[in-house]
């Protein structure tokens, strides 16, 4: 198995230009960053309207360093898959073709080409780039707007509906890779990225993305308030390769460890501000039912499979 | 060698022809037996191509746009509904500049529901920026499929190739398929401008500002406006190169002449009919009774219909008598949209003709040649008396 | 006149700095290094560089000592927050006013 990544070990060469629009302390910005790294420059993004559109630069400048064509909302995989037919046609099967897309542009809106390239094999790898709202049109609540949040569109009673579980989604089409990532988690971002380049057909990983502008908080905390979200168990880290679903990084540290409390998390963002303690309360127990969930899957798994390799 | 088939696999063998790389397809009626042959042709290894079933035509058009513009041949096809579920990646290939090309193999739209012939679905899109062709016959449907991927590769312009579906699409009629060499002596492989490179990266078709702004390297780069003018611009100038590659298909085929208008006994006629499509043939047929009953009457089939050439209309109407529209579309709440076309050409025209429109055909309502032969015979005779609201022939109730 | 060829111009954008403009007129406050208390600047090697990997803006430097670019730094303190060795501080920007 491959040693982990340090940041002593991620590769120097930077592929994304400063001085470019993103909001100040993007989280999008970081795992963009660090996600080109483990990428390569033998990649072809395609990029759907959302803030990455914006990041990348307006015409005729671009902030990214590869080559990417923008597409309609609705067509990112499908993008995707016409430049990889492209390739394929003109004897090409190293480069390597990387969707990033928003929650919306995965979720709602681009759901359908999504689930059409991943029934159809298609050999790319799929990002979510997930700040849980329309942000780059002003913060509308999205699929993947948790419970509660508060959205320009959501403005006083928060979200009523639950956060879309998308990776449970994608990995209900049998590809061959589907993984969590977080953009304070950098480090177990590359290697994941690294790691989906092994392997062949489609690939999925959803990297949960602290957003200052659109939660209501300061910039100055994106990386600590991602970080709460993994530590108080409510986005956890994993990945599922070939069917085989296993914690990563510091989720799989949470098994033996204690979680933070989720009020420490919510109470950092203006979005939650219209949680009630009674629904904390509810939303605590969700989390720890769903651990409770992971620790008899896994004691299941040791009890057939034995432990599990570090 | 001449072979009997029906207008939809005459496309599949045009495509075949021109040998598109990349077909991305969905099913619709009447389209399907076309990617259905496409797909066989490259399953026996045929057609060296990549046949991707798509999940929807939205997709189907997003494949093509990302398969051109990484240097890829891209072909797909569709109707109708199937059309109008791509519109907005239709505009999204013209304003890309992508030398994309479609069948459309003509549909009445929903609601309510038609699967039969008119031409509403690639009349709705006349304004998106691509060149629409229209085929009257299948050796029309598999010669201009091929004209088309060197028109569009030399404007970089999208080109819809339309035929009516059932009537061309489900018929069988002859047709010469021309010797593969020959085809490609004809028409060279695809040499993009650009296309997606990693050794040369560049961020295509992104948010481009109203005003122009200055380049990494500080030189002025256009802004939207300059982008679409162009296309307007360029769309024009491919009235000239259709009519080019015209002639050299003639040249070393035999088969052609009539880029824009196809015209039918049109020298010494009074009175012209115009249409779109297989109708302007069935309206042969009236043009040679009302000839027989010592009218002077003609036919032009309209085959370029956008970008409009307008000049060829300017030269085959102006000074006559009349000029009667027979349409399977309209402009709702207007009136014809080729009549308005027609009429707009002649508008400077000291010398321009009366005109008249019929709406016909909608949904597929059958067009019975004497119902064409009455019309047009009355408006032949009393070319004043008609006005100026689009006449609906074949209403029942 | 030449022609001009067709679809000459495209809305095809080049890779380049400063889409956002001067991106460091952005800032209230910045980030200043004290390279005492910076751990590769201290052991003189490469090491720690979490500012590096952080920073979303890429403005500092993976160099001994790091380094960051005024121009471009839109001041968000995720360096400050971030750093283990507390040796990034944010520091108004009316202060370097006259620079």
């Amino acid at each position: 198995m491959a040693s982990k990544t340090t940041i002593l070990t991620l590769p120097e060469d930077e592929l994304v230009h400063p001085g470019n629009r993103a909001c100040a302390g993007c989280g999008l910005s970081i795992a963009y960053r660090i996600g080109l790294k483990a990428l390569g420059r033998d990649t072809i993004l395609v990029v759907p309207p959302s803030c990455l559109t914006v990041l990348q630069g307006l015409y005729p400048i671009a902030a990214t360093q590869l080559p990417c064509l923008n597409v309609t909302f609705a067509s990112t995989a499908a993008g995707a898959t016409g430049v990889l037919g492209a390739l394929r046609a003109l004897g090409n099967t190293s480069t390597t073709v990387a969707a990033w897309a928003g929650d919306g542009g995965t979720s709602d809106i681009g759901i359908q080409a999504l689930s059409g390239a991943c029934e159809r094999g298609e050999d790319f790898i799929f990002f979510c780039y997930d700040n849980e709202a329309y942000m780059n049109t002003g913060v509308q609540r999205s699929g993947t707007t948790p419970q509660g949040a508060i959205t320009t569109t959501t403005p006083f009673s928060g979200k009523r509906q639950q956060k879309k579980d998308v990776p449970a989604i994608i990995a209900a089409h049998g590809i061959g890779y589907v993984a969590t990532a977080s953009a304070s988690y950098p480090l177990d971002l590359f290697d994941k990225i690294k790691k989906a380049k092994t392997i062949s057909g489609p690939r999925y990983i959803h990297i949960h993305i602290p957003c200052p502008a659109g939660w209501g908080f300061d910039p100055r905390y994106t990386v600590k308030i991602g970080r709460m979200a993994v530590e108080s168990g409510l986005f956890d880290l994993y990945e599922i390769e070939n069917g085989k679903w296993r914690l990563t990084g510091a989720s799989r540290k949470l098994i033996a460890g204690k979680r933070r409390p989720v009020k420490d998390y919510l109470e950092t963002q203006s979005r939650f501000k219209g949680l009630s303690e009674k629904r904390i309360d509810k939303i605590q127990k969700e989390v720890d039912t769903k651990w409770e969930g992971y620790a008899q899957a896994m004691s299941v798994k040791r009890d057939q499979d034995g432990p599990e390799p570090e | 060698m001449h072979i009997i088939e029906s207008g939809n696999v005459a496309a599949a063998h045009g495509v075949k022809l021109a040998r598109a790389q990349v077909i991305a397809a969905y099913p619709i009626t009447p389209q399907t037996p076309l990617t259905e042959k496409l797909s066989e042709f490259v399953e026996a290894g045929e057609m060296k191509a990549q046949y991707i079933p798509v999940e929807s035509e939205h997709s189907a058009l997003s494949v093509c746009i990302a398969a051109s513009s990484t240097g890829a041949r891209a072909f797909t096809a569709t109707s109708a509904n199937g059309l109008l579920y791509m519109v907005e990646q239709l505009h999204w290939a013209a304003g890309a500049r992508l030398p994309i090309v479609m069948c459309v193999v003509n549909r009445g739209i929903g609601a309510p529901w038609t699967v039969w012939n008119d031409h509403q679905d690639a009349m709705s899109q006349r304004d998106a920026g691509w060149i629409q062709i229209y085929c009257a016959d299948h050796q029309q449907i598999i010669d201009t499929v091929i004209q088309a991927y060197y028109l569009a590769e030399t404007v970089s312009i999208p080109v819809m190739v339309c035929y009516d579906g059932y009537i061309l699409s489900h018929t069988y009629m002859p047709f010469e398929l021309t010797d593969p060499e020959k085809i490609d002596a004809f028409l060279p492989p695809y040499k993009p401008a650009y296309a997606l490179d990693p050794a040369h990266p560049a961020n295509l078709n992104t948010v481009t500002l109203p005003d122009i702004r200055p380049d990494i390297r500080g030189h002025m780069a256009p802004g939207y406006m300059e982008i679409r003018h162009d296309l307007h611009v360029d769309l024009r100038r491919a009235i000239g190169v259709t009519a080019d590659i015209d002639e050299k298909f003639s040249a070393a085929f035999g088969r052609g002449g009539n880029p824009f208008l196809e015209p039918y006994r049109c020298d010494d006629a009074d009175v012209i009919a115009v249409c779109l499509g297989s109708l302007s043939y069935q309206l042969r047929d009236v043009v040679d009774a009302l000839r027989n009953e010592g009218i002077a009457v003609g036919v032009a089939g309209v085959r370029l219909y956008r970008p409009f050439p307008d000049q060829a209309v300017v030269d085959l109407l102006a000074g006559r008598k009349a000029v009667i529209v027979f349409e399977k579309a309209l402009s709702y709440g207007n009136q014809g949209a080729l009549y308005g076309d027609i009429k707009a050409a002649l508008y400077p025209c000291t010398d321009r003709p009366a005109a008249h429109n019929y709406i016909l055909g909608l949904g597929g309502r059958e067009i019975q040649t004497s119902q064409l032969l009455e019309a047009l015979r009355t408006s032949c005779k009393t070319p004043d008396a008609i006005g100026d609201d689009p006449v609906w022939l074949g209403l029942k109730m | 006149m030449k022609e001009k060829p067709f679809g000459y111009r495209k809305s095809h954008s080049e890779p380049g700095p400063g889409d956002g403009g001067r991106t460091g007129s952005w800032r209230v406050r910045r980030p200043v290094i004290d390279l005492e208390k910076c751990i590769p600047a201290k052991r003189n090697k490469p090491a720690c560089f979490t500012c590096w990997v952080f920073c979303p803006d890429n403005v500092i430097s993976r160099t001994i000592p790091p380094v960051i670019d005024y121009q471009y730094c839109k001041g968000c303190e995720i360096c400050a927050e971030e750093c283990p060795a507390h040796a990034i501080t944010m520091v108004d920007e009316t202060i370097f006013i006259k620079e």
